[in-house]
């Protein structure tokens, strides 16, 4: 069923087409020296970036500073451009994190390549890699379109989450290979509790 | 002065109408066209008849070769085609020349030239009074005519470019 | 001619278009102010000098305002690369712009600007030269601009130049019959019975002085004459040969750096000397009111030819300014309509007007 819109008919003076005219003047001066300026000055302003914006990629760390991508390499195989390159490195015995055991050496993300997607951040299992609000990125040269490690945690920062999960899991290695979902076996000095309801208290 | 800007202008012009018949391209004519149009314009200039001057470049250099150049650039002429001798090409150009013989031959015989002095008579067209004046009194029954041409002319365009309707 | 003759009318050649390229590089920094105040934004306003630049206040004051722009658009028309592509006509290639812009600078000759008294009282017109035939030599040049157009359209030897340069032709064509036709009431009227017969503008200044404009009892004259206008000089609603929208831009896509700036200049001039036109012919020209002049107000001597010019500069500004408030209001005509309004509305309208006027004047002018 087409939907037929009726055209009224012209009226004598929009025939004579100038005062139609002279009505668009008038708008158009009104917009002139009375409507207001929309222009965002863009370096000095930047437009409001709604959460869940998906702009340059990032590593970020955790309130405690230390570097959240463990270099499972999980974001280097899913990446369908093939823009992420990472270099897994190992995290010395001294460190207080030697438990976590990897974290990249070399993390290059080619933003000559990158689509944006997101595909990185959704699969990151370590919530490491996060597109965040940035979005321009130039440079002069293609090598520097390459986003090294440095420059990665630099545009990243720092995630305000308290997860904090693999304080956790020393803790629980610690306590005996317990993952954190309550205790397999509970550590031989901590005493029962002697109501079972009441889940077993662990410390921090 | 006047005699060598003459012989200058009359040169220029002359050189632009060779150019005009002996362009196989037919854009490159048409701006000779325009420069021979702008030489005699300048010649008017020269007699004082500024009026005749401008007249020539508005309606021949500003007008009629624009049209020129549209049907040019319309029918979008090719090169090599305009280039063929038909016996008919022969024949024109005989009458074209014969004519153009006749016309120099009427001028120099005639009285008129020799009439001249050495003092220059105002051009009748030189003063727009003077033009108006003989346009609608000595040449009324020419320039009626003309316009009478000119009208059948428009009507035959009219009437060729309409559509006929076929029932 | 003394040669100090030709020396100053040299000079003063020099000067008046040294003077209409200043405003033409500012009338496009007018477009772009008035089209982004239209449009709700802000328009250049970043170019800046070194040291003006920095005065506090001011120079922030003007570098907002853009006024440093049109240095910075001249240069970059300067240094980008002039591609001049493969498969065009070379030389009429780089003739068209040329030709474009020298007619609207040639008829900058017959303007006149203003007038002086000077020591003896005479009053002196300033008019590089004086014609008697002046409108129709400013009609005549200014026709010789569409070349410019219909040339470039041809040599690019592309589609859309090509389409571009036809219509320039045929455009023009259709708007220069009518706007002839509408000018002649004024000169009707300017030639009264028994006088040797003028078509020079300054007497059509003078004739304005002490007395109605023409504008205001020859309206439709003003209407047909304004429409026109526009429509030689290729401005928007009847920006046909260009319009970027059909053609990408028409006959000057294949243009780049400074043959296209040639084309924008032209485009310009001939708007400035359109303006001009239209404050001679039908708003008195440097006459400040209706049945004033500048001597009724007193001013006399080297005054009176500041005000005067002065006069002329500020009606020119106020026309180029309805120029762009008309190119930013109104959408573009389709061909047809271009066409249609040309023959069918514009024509017989100014033939119409020419017979009412003619008996008009008869009987204004009767004995």
């Amino acid at each position: 069923m087409p939907i037929v819109v009726k055209r009224k008919p012209l009226t004598f003076l929009e025939k004579l087409y100038i005062p139609e005219i002279v009505r668009g003047l008038t708008v158009t001066f009104r917009r002139m020296f009375f409507g207001e300026t929309v222009t965002l000055e863009y370096p000095e302003q930047r437009p409001p970036i709604p959460a869940g914006y998906r702009g340059v990629p990032t590593l970020v760390r955790d309130p405690e500073g230390r570097e959240k991508c463990v270099s499972c390499q999980l974001c280097e195989f899913v990446c369908p451009p093939k823009a992420i390159r990472i270099t897994p490195g190992e995290i010395p015995e001294d460190s207080d994190y030697s438990h976590v055991e990897k974290a990249p050496k070399e993390f290059d993300i080619d933003m000559l390549r990158c689509i944006y997607c997101g595909m990185c951040q959704e699969v990151c299992p370590e919530e490491a890699i996060w597109l965040q609000n940035q979005y321009s990125m130039s440079g002069y040269t293609r090598a520097e379109m390459v986003n090294n490690k440095a420059k990665l945690y630099e545009l990243g920062g720092t995630l305000p989450d308290e997860h904090f999960k693999w304080n956790k899991k020393k803790e629980a290695a610690a306590n005996g290979g317990d993952h954190g979902h309550g205790p397999a076996m509970p550590p031989a000095d901590m005493p029962r509790s002697e109501n079972p309801e009441v889940p077993p208290v662990y410390p921090k | 002065m006047t005699d060598l800007f003459f012989y200058l202008f009359a040169t220029f012009t002359l050189g632009c109408a060779f150019g005009v018949v002996f362009s196989r391209n037919p854009v490159n004519a048409a701006m000779f066209l325009i420069m021979t149009f702008l030489g005699m314009a300048s010649l008017f200039v020269l007699l004082e008849a500024y009026f005749l001057a401008v007249i020539q470049i508005l309606v021949y250099a500003g007008a009629v070769v624009v049209l020129f150049l549209f049907i040019i650039m319309l029918l979008d002429v090719k090169e090599e085609n305009t280039h063929r001798v038909t016996p008919l090409t022969w024949v024109a150009s005989l009458i074209g020349f014969a004519l153009l013989i006749l016309g120099v031959v009427a001028i120099t015989s005639s009285d008129n030239i020799k009439a001249v002095g050495d003092t220059l008579p105002e051009a009748a067209g030189a003063s727009l009074k003077n033009f108006g004046y003989e346009l609608f009194t000595t040449y009324q029954l020419p320039m009626q005519v003309t316009g009478f041409l000119l009208l059948i002319a428009m009507i035959g365009v009219i009437v060729l470019s309409k559509r006929m309707k076929t029932d | 001619m003394e040669l100090t003759d030709i020396a100053i009318k040299s000079i003063y050649a020099i000067v008046v278009v040294s003077v209409l390229m200043g405003f033409c590089s500012y009338a496009v920094l007018a477009e772009r102010k008035i089209s982004s105040w239209i449009q709700g934004r802000v328009g250049p306003n970043r170019t800046t000098l070194p040291f003006i630049g920095s005065i506090p206040y001011v120079g922030r004051f003007l570098t907002r305002l853009g006024v440093f722009q049109p240095a910075a658009d001249g240069l970059k028309f300067l240094f980008k690369e002039d591609i001049t592509p493969d498969h065009v006509n070379k030389v009429y290639f780089i003739l068209a712009p040329i030709l474009s812009l020298v007619p609207a600078l040639t008829t900058v000759v017959v303007v006149p600007f203003g007038y002086f008294e000077n020591s003896a009282g005479e009053v002196v017109n300033l008019v590089l030269a004086d014609l008697n035939v002046a409108i129709l030599f400013l009609f005549a040049v200014s026709s010789l601009g569409v070349y410019g157009v219909v040339l470039a359209g041809w040599a690019s030897n592309s589609k859309y130049p090509f389409l571009g340069g036809i219509r320039a032709s045929a455009q023009m064509i259709s708007y220069e019959l009518a706007m002839g036709i509408s000018v002649l009431p004024v000169f009707m009227w300017l030639n009264a019975p028994g006088t040797d017969g003028t078509l020079s503008l300054v007497d059509v200044v003078n004739a304005q002085g002490g007395a109605l404009w023409n504008a205001m009892w020859m309206p439709v004259s003003f209407l047909i004459f304004v429409v026109c206008i526009f429509a030689e000089t290729n401005r928007l609603p009847f920006d046909m040969a260009e319009s970027e929208t059909e053609l990408v831009s028409g006959f000057h896509t294949e243009y780049s750096s400074f043959k296209f700036g040639l084309f924008f200049v032209g485009e310009y001039a001939h708007m400035l000397v359109g303006s001009a036109v239209v404050a001679i012919l039908f708003l008195g020209g440097w006459h400040p009111l209706p049945f004033m002049t500048w001597a009724d107000f007193g001013v006399h001597g080297w005054l009176a030819g500041v005000l005067s010019v002065g006069t002329m500069i500020g009606k020119l500004c106020g026309f180029m300014f309805f120029f762009m408030w008309i190119r930013w209001t109104l959408p573009r005509f389709r061909y047809d309509q271009v066409m249609r309004i040309g023959w069918q509305m514009l024509l017989p309208l100014s033939i119409a007007n020419l017979i009412v006027y003619t008996f008009v004047i008869y009987f204004l002018e009767r004995p």
